[in-house]
Order: structure tokens, then C-alpha cells, then sequence
């Protein structure tokens, strides 16, 4: 649908534009009461999507996705040819007074005619193993795959930001977040 | 209280009689509506042309020279820009950055405007040499000049301006933290007007002259400020800057009496009409004597500024300054004007106004100019053209942004 493309694709719009689009997909989804939402990439927006410039190691993507279809719809799997895999975390308490990142389990899920915020410090797209910089302003491609195979592409900006710090520990051991 | 209202459309009414007798008055700084409720205006970052210049002056400003750690790296220039549209076209709208760690302060805009400008570093670099403006270079240096490097030419100028410092505050530091390992910034110069809705008309300058009465009429800045892409098609609607930094001495100017201050001005203090008026856009008549003395003094600040030309115009759009005295100083203020000039073309309408009052300018007593750069500035971004498309690609760089290294 070419107002979820334009969505996906633009790189600077304000909330209340989106908020507009989204009303208007959602209004043009109910009247024409078509199916056009019935593959899962097809009812999924993404938008204020950015990636943390790292030098090297881990590094984290944020975005705003968006579900306007009547059922729930899980990401199973997410990937960029920036890093040499890419996993989705959530961050949880570590039982001693701080914080610490881990593997979602299942991958994230977007509620019915709702909205997933992956933010620092919350849920976000995990960077593994970069092969290379990722530097100030570069244009990152990432593709996420859906739980019935569909797919969405969209491009984040890369961004100087020093949060999202929290542990993680793939293999029980801990290691910062690259930088 | 609304008597401020009232009174602003009355100014609004008289600068449009003024311009339509073809006097010139300046736009600039008459055409300002009152925010509805405090902090809540907002202007454009999306057009043909940044706003920010022709705008309605705000009541603080923020120029801030930046450099590139490699001014040759051309993707990381363009992912730079990619990301001051990316986050000025969500702050002037009173929306926070992407990044943004401190949400709560982008609630409000104040009139925000974030304007970019390129120096002429960034032309050294092979894949946008051909592409430097011919008048993007530095000035020749002037008798009066006592530059202070700490002020000089940088690779980058973000020129932010708002009616609220926070709001100021808070918007240099998203659109420099987010590009930090990058850029560095070298200078930051504060300036300041009246408060909204303290004062209408043009601004007083902290010597308490008028300052600024003199602008070219609006239906001329497609002719004299706008770019029109003839020499670099890529700077159609963008214009240039003359940043000039202004050290006035309060100590030496107060020493002199008022008649004195208003001989070397050539306008009175109170209005700012020409000695020769009584309004302050009346035009000044040089010719003018009483007892075969000349009424302004040909040595005076505006008898030697009056174009000689109709080229001779470019758009003044000052701040005052005041910072603490430097330590060791025996002046009681450290205060001064930024002064910013925007053209088409420096080299043919700034230049031979300040090379008049380099060589004499009554005022050159009191004025020092101690800070000078030079920018183009970019042509507007829209939502699919990010700052600097049309330089990428006349570059042959597309407009997508910087692609995957
Ligand atoms: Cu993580």
C-alpha cells in the first residue's frame, strides 16, 4: 500500500502527521472492507525509526511500529547487513538493583490496532558483532520478518547517543554495549 | 492584558503604509503576530527557503560554528545534515527529537528556527570543489578589523533562534549531541533582543540606538537575498551570511554626551529619524546644512552606510550580546552586537558598504570588529529533500542520504 511505503520511507514527519495518515490507512481500511491488511507486513508502519552509531562491538535500533490490523502480530526475526546478527531484547531488572538486557522471548509482539515503542532503555533491536563502524548520519537498512513470513523494510539514521548501556550477557558473561 | 495586541496591529497597518510609499521599512521585525498563548508559536522548517532569516526576529539567538573532524568526508557531512533536518523539522514544531533525553523541555517551541549554513572548508573536498560558491571566501581584511580566532570561520553554522532560552538551550544541545562524534563545536555566540511583546518595530542596540531601520523592501529579496541558482544551481533559494562579531565599548561611548552620540550615528537617539527628520524611516537628506555645516556629518555612521548602489543592500538581522567582562579587562562590560548580514552575494553588496566604514565611520571610535565568518546557506529542506539534496546531488551523491559505508 503506497501510504504505509510513504510512512515507512520518510525519514522526518511529525507525530501529528502520522497520527493523520494512520487515522486516514485506518479510515480507507474500513470502508473499502477489503483484506488488504492480510498479510501481516501489510497492516505494520514503522516510523521514528533510528540505529546508535557504534565503532564497533554491539549496538542498538529504536522505532515506533504500529499495527492496524484486528489481531496481534509477531516479529519472529529482524536483520541488517550492518551487524552479523540481530536479535530483539527487552530490558529487565537484574534482581540487584539494576538493569539488564536479554532476548525477548517469541520476538516482539504488536497488539491489535496498537503500537510497540522500542526505546532506550526498553525494548529495542540488538546489533551483534558489527563488521564494521557505523558512523554519525549513515543510513542503515533493516528488514523485519513477520510470523507469516512478509516482510518490512525500513531505513534508520544513525545517531551520537551514549544510553541503552544496560549488560547484556548472551552466554552468562557480562559485556557493555559497544562503542 | 491585551493592549499589546492592539497596539501590534496598529504597527503592522503603519509599516505597510510605509512600504507602499516605497520608503523601505524594514519587514523585519513589524510583521511579528503575538503567540496566542506564551511559548506557543510555532514556524515552518519545511519550504523552498529556511526559515529563520526572513522570519520575524525572536528574542534570543544561538549562531553555533561547528567543524567536521574530516571536513573531507562528504558522507559523514550529508549524514549530518540528514539528522539536523531530521531533528529541527521535529523541535521547531514543539516535538522532541528521536533521541531525545530530555522530552519535557520540546513541549513549547517559542518560535523556533533552526538555520544551516556551509563555510568554505567543506569545498575542499574533491567531490565539491567545482560546487563553492564564487563569494563563499573569506572577507578582505579591514583596517578596523581586530579578528579574534576564538570567533573565526568555521565548517558549519547552525543559526538557532527562539523567544525562550530554554527552549534554546535545549535544541542546541539535541541537534549537537546527536552528531557529537562527528563535529565539534568550536564557538557558540548568544544574542538577545527584547523580551515578546516588550517592544515593537525595529531593535534597539545596547549603545540604545535603533539598529536595523535601513533593510531592503521585501518584494525585492527575490532580487537581493534569494539565490537564483545562476552560478551554482544547487544555491537556488539559498543566500549567504556575514557573521560579523561587534565589541562595543560602553566605557568610551558613555563618555561621550548625547549630541555627540547622535552626531556620529547621523539619528537621534530617541526615534532613530535621521538628523535631518523627525520619523525614523524618513530618508536622511545628506545635503541638508544649517549655519553651512552639513546637518549629518559626511563622517557619520549612516552618511557613510547609505548605498552608493542598489546592490549596495543586504538584510540586517542583529542580536546584542552581553557577556561577563574577559578577567584581567579594565572595561566594566564586554557587550556588542552579532551582526548578521544576508545577501545574494557578499563579495558585490556587503563588501563595499563595510570597506566604506572601514575607511571612516564616526562610530569606528566606539565599535570594534572582533569576529568574522562567512556562510552559504542552504535552500530549504522539505520532507523528501533533506538539507543539502541539491548539493549532493549536483555532487552526484543523490539525496537518500548517506549510503551504507
Ligand atoms: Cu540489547
Amino acid at each position: 500500500m503506497a501510504i504505509r511505503r510513504l510512512l515507512t520511507r520518510s525519514l522526518n514527519r511529525s507525530a501529528a502527521l502520522t497520527a493523520a495518515v494512520i487515522l486516514l490507512l485506518i479510515a480507507l481500511v474500513a470502508c473499502g472492507g477489503e483484506t488488504s491488511d492480510s498479510r501481516d507486513a501489510d497492516a505494520i508502519t514503522v516510523s521514528d525509526q533510528w540505529v546508535k552509531a557504534a565503532d564497533s562491538g554491539m549496538t542498538a535500533a529504536f522505532a515506533t511500529l504500529h499495527n492496524s490490523s484486528d489481531r496481534d502480530i509477531r516479529i519472529v526475526s529482524a536483520h541488517t547487513a550492518a551487524a552479523r546478527t540481530t536479535e530483539m531484547h527487552e530490558v529487565v531488572d537484574n534482581g540487584t538493583g539494576g538493569t539488564t538486557m536479554r532476548q525477548k522471548d517469541g520476538g516482539f509482539v504488536i497488539p491489535a490496532k496498537g503500537s510497540v515503542n522500542l526505546t532506550p532503555g526498553s525494548e529495542h533491536f540488538m546489533l551483534m558483532e558489527l563488521p564494521k563502524p557505523i558512523t554519525t548520519g549513515q543510513n542503515v537498512a533493516f528488514t523485519i520478518r513477520f510470523e507469516d513470513g512478509s516482510t518490512v523494510g525500513f531505513q534508520a539514521l544513525a545517531r551520537d547517543f551514549d544510553g541503552n548501556q544496560e549488560n547484556y550477557a548472551p552466554d552468562g558473561e557480562h559485556e557493555g554495549m559497544g562503542k | 492584558m491585551t493592549p499589546p495586541l492592539v497596539s501590534r496591529r496598529a504597527v503592522l497597518v503603519g509599516g505597510a503604509g510605509l512600504a507602499g510609499l516605497g520608503i523601505g521599512a524594514a519587514t523585519v521585525g513589524l510583521t511579528r503576530e503575538p503567540d496566542v498563548a506564551p511559548g506557543s508559536g510555532t514556524l515552518p522548517f519545511y519550504g523552498a527557503r529556511q526559515s529563520g532569516i526572513t522570519t520575524p526576529p525572536t528574542a534570543h539567538a544561538q549562531y553555533i560554528g561547528l567543524d567536521l573532524v574530516d571536513p573531507a568526508d562528504v558522507p559523514t557531512l550529508q549524514g549530518v545534515l540528514n539528522l539536523w533536518t531530521q531533528d529541527a523539522a521535529r523541535l521547531t514544531q514543539a516535538q522532541p527529537s528521536l533521541s531525545d533525553t530530555e522530552p519535557e523541555l520540546a513541549t513549547l517551541a517559542g518560535n523556533l528556527t533552526a538555520t544551516v549554513g556551509v563555510g568554505d572548508r567543506i569545498f575542499r573536498a574533491p567531490a565539491l570543489t567545482r560546487l563553492r560558491p564564487s563569494w563563499l571566501q573569506p572577507l578582505p581584511s579591514f583596517s578596523i578589523d581586530r579578528l579574534d580566532p576564538r570567533w573565526g570561520q568555521t565548517d558549519l553554522l547552525l543559526s538557532l533562534a527562539s523567544d525562550d532560552p530554554v527552549v534554546l538551550a535545549h535544541a542546541t544541545r539535541m541537534l549537537t549531541a546527536s552528531v557529537r562524534r562527528s563535529v565539534r563545536v568550536r564557538w557558540v555566540q548568544r544574542g538577545f533582543r527584547n523580551s515578546p511583546g516588550m517592544t515593537t518595530g525595529t531593535m534597539r542596540n545596547l549603545f540604545g540606538q535603533v539598529d536595523g531601520t535601513v533593510q531592503p523592501a521585501s518584494d525585492t529579496y527575490d532580487n537581493l537575498l534569494w539565490d537564483d541558482g545562476a552560478e551554482q544551481s544547487w544555491m537556488a533559494d539559498g543566500t549567504s551570511l556575514v557573521l560579523r562579531r561587534i565589541s562595543m565599548n560602553m566605557d568610551t561611548w558613555e563618555a561621550i554626551d548625547r549630541r555627540g552620540r547622535e552626531l556620529s550615528m547621523g539619528r537621534t537617539l530617541d526615534t532613530g529619524a535621521p538628523l535631518t527628520g523627525t520619523d525614523e524611516f524618513d530618508d536622511p537628506v545628506f545635503s541638508a546644512t544649517r549655519g553651512g555645516i552639513p546637518v549629518i556629518p559626511a563622517s557619520s555612521h549612516i552618511a557613510r552606510a547609505h548605498r552608493r548602489h542598489d546592490r549596495e543592500q543586504f538584510l540586517r538581522r542583529a542580536y546584542n550580546y552581553d557577556d561577563p567582562p574577559e578577567p584581567g579587562s579594565a572595561d566594566t562590560s564586554n557587550s556588542g552586537l552579532l551582526f548578521a548580514a544576508y545577501q545574494r552575494n557578499p563579495v558585490t553588496q556587503y563588501v563595499p558598504v563595510q570597506q566604506r566604514l572601514a575607511d571612516h565611520d564616526d562610530l569606528n571610535t566606539w565599535t570594534t570588529p572582533i569576529g568574522s565568518a562567512v556562510y552559504a546557506m542552504l535552500p530549504g529542506a522539505t520532507e523528501s529533500r533533506p538539507l543539502g539534496a541539491s548539493l549532493f546531488d549536483a555532487a552526484g551523491r543523490g539525496s537518500g542520504g548517506a549510503p551504507q559505508k
